[in-house]
């Protein structure tokens, strides 16, 4: 019996029986399902967001981007510590003027700050578009990782739907907090098998980091130093992504979401201020991809580098653990997306674009047969077109970073309208798509999402003071968030 | 703007200008510090330093703002 595959097999197997236990005393209704009641604390919150952020992409992708494109992987490292830095400032805030209005979801919170339904559903329906690219992805690294990692004995396909369904299985159970306690294994997995080759193989092969970035500054030093061995990636392009990936990363409707998920909004600013200790992981995955450079050079798929040094380097029950490690990776993430995906249908595409009557139990009621939808769907795409999602991935982040502006100044500028930020974010998606479609991406060396990002900025704030007068002129003159702050969490 | 909230703005603003303003003059191998190439170095720098700027930060807010933590028990 392959050692590796069982493995694999028994960790996939745990963490749903974990994912579904995890919910078995609630009392499922939408509060619980989608939010966890509001009542996590620090650590629920910091698996939640760290499950977030680490996904397959960062196993296979950022070693891969390292290998073979090099130093503009390095934007990684940065993005992420610009986006919790702006999660400081922002998220205590939204976490507030959800917790006043009872909101679940990123829609919900432009339908109450705007007043306005037609543009929560243009929200709710730019997010599941985004969603369904990124899922996908996730479902083809899990396939690909266990596929590799179990020496071909579970084909990618197998894998995709066993560890899908199960996962699908605790999302209809438990809801977000399911997600969460699966996260506890991921982390601990994740972080044992980056630390173990991220560390292990320079060493092994080079002695230690310095001597093996000393052999890599004389083969390739063009390799280490911004554009890198991807000739359009240079400074100009790396600044533009990183403002972009930064702004928007807490864009994305699952991210967003999760905020809502905390017991306090302290909690929230003290996550903002650990999460930067977990880019650390990241940097050993780009070792690894370094040291394969070396070691392995020549390979035609840089997204192969890990598991190829791993299976080189270590024992055959190791490349299971890893394979383990990138199945659960996958999986919570996926959870995740699936959970939002389905309440942004039901909520407010449904409920907010056609039936304001519905009530909360219809709407969890309809959240969780969306599970079984989507469930549905993404395996279908992944299993009979698994490619042809991939390019709109690039769409996917350009498109929530749009919400952007719509979120700042809905916090923080009192004159800004629903007209302004509707006007700014179709100027924005469309300059991103025209750019990408017509092959002009970067633009000028900027990334093209960030392109459609000032242009979004600068027409919301132009229709707006066009448009007045402000949303508040019913409500008195002041930000509801100042209200709020005022009064102590009440209006 | 409370002052609190402003001085926390002030060091927000940190990490931008180290991570994106910056980067033209850092993008470079040598010198190598600790076996990493400078530009390697620097980011990481930066990213191991945000987590004490904004605690730093959040300190300030808690010194200088006295409302809005009402409702945060």
């Amino acid at each position: 019996m392959n050692i590796a595959l069982v493995i694999i097999l028994a960790v996939i197997l745990f963490s749903a029986l974990l994912g579904i236990f995890a919910g078995r005393r609630e009392k499922m209704n939408l509060e619980n399902w989608t939010v966890g009641g509001r009542r996590f604390g620090i650590i629920l919150i910091w698996l939640l967001m760290a499950g977030e952020i680490y996904t397959t992409f960062t196993f296979l992708g950022a070693s891969g981007w390292a290998y073979s494109k090099g130093a503009p992987a390095f934007y990684i490292l940065i993005y992420g510590t610009l986006a919790y830095t702006i999660s400081f400032f922002i998220l205590p805030a939204i976490w507030k003027i959800g917790k006043r209005y009872s909101l679940h979801t990123q829609p919900d919170f432009f339908i109450k700050i705007y007043n306005s339904r037609s543009l929560g559903v243009f929200v709710a329906l730019i997010g599941v578009f985004s969603i369904l690219p990124y899922l996908q992805l996730q479902l083809a690294g899990l396939g690909f990782i266990v596929e590799v990692a179990s020496n071909g004995v579970i084909s990618s396909n197998l894998a995709i739907g066993i560890s899908f369904i199960l996962t699908c299985t605790f999302v209809y159970t438990s809801g977000i907090k399911g997600a969460a306690w699966v996260s506890i294994i991921k982390d601990i997995m994740m972080i044992v098998a980056v630390v173990i080759v991220g560390i292990g193989a320079p060493l092994i092969y080079f002695g230690s980091f310095g001597n093996m970035f000393q052999t890599l500054i004389e083969k390739m030093p063009e390799h280490l130093v911004f554009p890198g061995s991807a000739p359009h990636m240079n400074v100009i392009w790396v600044m533009s992504t990183v403002l972009l990936t930064g702004m928007g990363f807490y864009m994305w409707p699952h991210v967003f979401g999760s905020a809502f998920s905390a017991k306090s909004e302290k909690i929230i600013k003290k996550n903002a201020i650990i999460m930067p200790f977990y880019q650390i992981p990241i940097l050993l995955i780009f070792m690894v991809g370094f040291t394969a450079i070396l070691v392995i050079p020549g390979l035609e798929n840089g997204d192969m580098a890990f598991l190829t040094l791993v299976n080189k380097t270590y024992p055959s029950w190791f490349m299971g653990f890893v394979g383990a490690a990138g199945a659960v990776t996958a999986m919570v993430p996926s959870a995740i997306l699936v959970l939002f995906a389905s309440t942004l249908l039901a909520k407010n595409v449904y409920q907010a674009g056609f039936n304001p009557k519905a009530s909360e139990e219809t709407v969890l009621r309809l959240s969780r047969f969306m599970v079984v939808v989507i469930t549905a769907l993404a395996l279908g795409l992944a299993l009979f077109f698994p490619n042809e999602l991939v390019p709109l991935l690039i769409f996917g982040y350009d498109g929530v970073s749009q919400f952007f502006p719509g979120v700042i100044l809905g916090l923080f500028w009192n004159r800004v309208t629903k007209t302004g930020v509707f006007s700014g974010l179709i100027a924005g998606i469309s300059v991103v798509v025209c750019l990408i479609v017509a092959g002009k991406d970067p633009f000028l060396g900027l990334n093209a999402g960030f392109v459609g990002l000032v242009v979004n900025a600068f027409v919301a704030l132009s229709i707006s003071i066009l448009t007045g007068p402000p949303r508040y002129k019913l409500r008195g003159k002041n930000l509801i968030i100042k209200k709020i702050q005022k009064n102590g969490g009440s209006l | 703007m409370q002052k609190g909230t402003k001085y926390a703005l002030i060091l927000g603003a940190i990490p931008f200008a180290a991570l994106v303003f910056a980067l033209p003059l850092v993008n470079r191998i040598r010198p190598v510090i600790l076996g990493l190439p400078f530009i390697l170095f620097w980011i990481l720098s930066w990213v191991m330093l945000t987590p004490l700027i904004l605690f730093i930060a959040y300190l300030l807010e808690r010194k200088f703002n006295n409302s809005g933590e009402g409702e945060d028990k």
